[in-house]
């Protein structure tokens, strides 16, 4: 039972990429009478043969030539502003899970505490905002009315990028991304922590008289994060969704802007290339939050 | 049945009178539903009329002054109301039934079509949905309301079926279930009358957050510009406010208070979903306190 369950979520790369591949293979059509539009490579082939070149296409890395961007490879403009966003996403990811998880342990841990009545109910509301929102709202407030951060962009456009200079253009952004996501974090974690509490050997652990800070991280948090890592894979494409409307809200030279550039130009390669990039890194994530998994549990790995 | 329905309404009245963030939900919900009813009763001219001042500040005659069009901002609220209601409320119900339907078909049919469901719930649910919702607009190219509709439908039903499925396996092998199986009932008479009733709290659990999904996806989506920019709708108010710097030439209101009506929707949605979940799932309720424990006693 356990290998039936564990077998097509340890490779979820492979049916969802022909699912993804068939997707392109009926939207191909456009997207080549585009290009002959815009480059003039007019072979009329039956769209079996294009959808297996553009497969072999895509997996060497050739996803042809951005006609917005002065037809540079699509390839050069994705890889100059992938790590913006892997800064910035990944960073914030880590941070909401790490401050998200805590935080949801600790409310559960003191079940009808201060803490475990006021976050739940003020995440559930954040949660229901908009990111982009979110993000004018920030900017209205630490921009505009404090006039503390800047507003848009990665870096000061009249200074080569420093450090810092990154560090503190990326700080709104992150912000954003964090108070959006997470409550999520905080809801899953807290309620996982609530089932784990309960159990027999959490109980053993307080009879033995172990210390609360070490049962609360060492015996119950440890197996309450398990079911959160999966919901971690889960969100991950929300995030990523949501990070692509604020990286528009904030001009952040990252790839949900560019996804976006791409979609207000009409630049076909360049979208679907964006979209296949996002896409598998989903699935990468999902891939390493189910290893880790199976790393951290061993009674997943049962049953091989 | 109708004594059984009443008894249905009233139990669910009492829940949403005790549960405070249920009755926070449903007076949202409520006046939310009233004004895209009737938004003529709300606006007292055409929303879209650009016929006031511009750029005009909180003042009597436009409460949360006018865009940087002159238009009225309260009244653009109030007749943008009625789309993000409707898309919720048509994309909540349309992702219910398709959860349903593939979720509850999947556990009790089991065997090859429980794989091949499962198979395609869990890959919807791993695309990110949001560029690719934005992937297919572009390609719709004129979004119109029932583009996004069937954008966020297609993307949106996985969650719900993937809870939904477990939920039914677990109550497949119930002794009612198989006795219902040994009368000789059809296996759509079984689904229909005996698994899905007990399961109404997380459907309706799924609904809320079907429509939540689709209420803050399509603003993002109007919000991008991929909707139809001259519809009345809090996303395209986003739209035009951010293209034309609201914030940047000191019109926060226009700017903000889209935001916050997709707030208070959204909130109101997810407020009524936490308190479902509750019901469908009894651990996660609230516990007293030691200190109401003792008023108590």
């Amino acid at each position: 039972m356990t290998v039936n369950f564990f077998i097509p979520r340890l490779m979820p790369g492979n049916p969802a990429e022909s699912i993804l591949g068939q997707f392109h293979g009926h939207i191909n059509p456009s997207a080549l009478k585009a290009l002959e539009a815009a480059f003039g490579i007019g072979k009329h082939q039956n769209i079996l043969i294009s959808y297996f070149e553009y497969l072999r296409n895509s997996l060497t890395g050739n996803f042809g030539a951005s006609f917005s961007q002065g037809g540079t490879p699509v390839a050069t403009v994705i890889a100059h502003d992938l790590p913006w966003t892997l800064g910035l996403v990944g960073l914030s990811t880590i941070l909401g899970f790490v401050f998200g998880t805590a935080l949801g342990a600790i409310a559960a841990w003191r079940r009808g505490g201060r803490l475990d009545n006021v976050l739940p109910p003020s995440f559930i509301i954040i949660s229901a905002f908009p990111y982009f929102w979110v993000g004018l709202l920030c900017i209205w407030f630490f921009s505009f009315t404090l006039n503390w951060l800047p507003y848009e962009g990665g870096f000061n456009q009249t200074s080569s990028p420093a450090f810092g200079d990154i560090m503190i253009h990326a700080i709104l952004p992150a912000f954003t991304i964090v108070i959006t996501s997470i409550g999520g974090w905080i809801l899953t974690m807290r309620n996982n922590m609530i089932t784990v509490v309960a159990e027999d050997y959490v109980k053993m652990a307080r009879a033995k008289g172990l210390k609360n800070q070490r049962i609360l991280w060492q015996y119950a948090g440890r197996n309450a994060l398990l079911p959160n890592l999966t919901g971690f894979a889960m969100s991950l494409g929300f995030v990523i969704s949501g990070a692509i409307l604020v990286e528009d809200v904030f001009n952040y030279p990252g790839v949900g802007f560019l996804l976006l550039q791409a979609v207000n130009a009409e630049d076909y390669p360049l979208m679907q290339a964006l979209f296949l990039l996002i896409t598998v890194a989903v699935l990468i994530a999902i891939f390493c939050a189910d290893v880790a998994t199976a790393i951290l549990d061993p009674r997943t790995r049962g049953g091989n | 049945m109708l004594r059984r329905l009443s008894g249905a309404v009233r139990a669910t009245w009492r829940f949403v009178r005790r549960d405070k963030k249920a009755l926070a939900g449903s007076l949202i919900l409520f006046v939310l539903l009233l004004i895209s009813a009737f938004p003529n009763w709300f606006t007292p001219d055409d929303p879209a009329a650009e016929i006031y001042p511009r750029g005009v500040g909180l003042s009597w005659a436009h409460p949360l002054g006018t865009t940087g069009f002159g238009q009225d901002v309260f009244s653009q609220l109030m007749a943008g109301t009625r789309q993000s209601v409707m898309i919720a409320l048509v994309v909540g119900f349309l992702c219910t039934v398709l959860s349903v339907v593939i979720g509850v078909t999947a556990a009790y049919m089991g065997g090859i079509i429980d794989d091949t469901l499962s198979l395609i719930t869990d890959v919807i649910l791993v695309i990110p949905t949001f560029p690719l919702v934005i992937v297919i607009a572009a390609y719709a190219k004129s979004a119109t309301f029932w583009t996004i509709v069937f954008v966020l439908v297609v993307t949106g039903w996985s969650y719900g079926a993937r809870q939904l499925r477990v939920q039914a396996l677990s109550l497949r092998n119930r002794d009612y279930l198989l006795a219902a199986k040994a009368r000789g009932e059809a296996p759509w008479y079984i689904i229909a009358v005996e698994l899905i009733p007990p399961m109404t709290s997380l459907i309706v659990a799924n609904f809320l957050g079907a429509a939540l999904y689709a209420v803050l996806t399509a603003a993002g989506l109007q919000f991008i510009g991929l909707g139809n920019v001259n519809t009345e709708s809090w996303g395209t108010m986003l739209y035009w406010a951010q293209n034309n710097d609201a914030l940047q030439v000191g019109l926060p209101l226009w700017a903000l208070t889209p935001g916050i009506m997709i707030a208070l929707l959204g909130s109101a949605l997810a407020l009524l979903n936490y308190a479902f979940d509750e019901v469908s799932n009894p651990a996660l309720r609230p516990v007293a306190t030691p200190r109401q424990r003792k008023a108590v006693a």
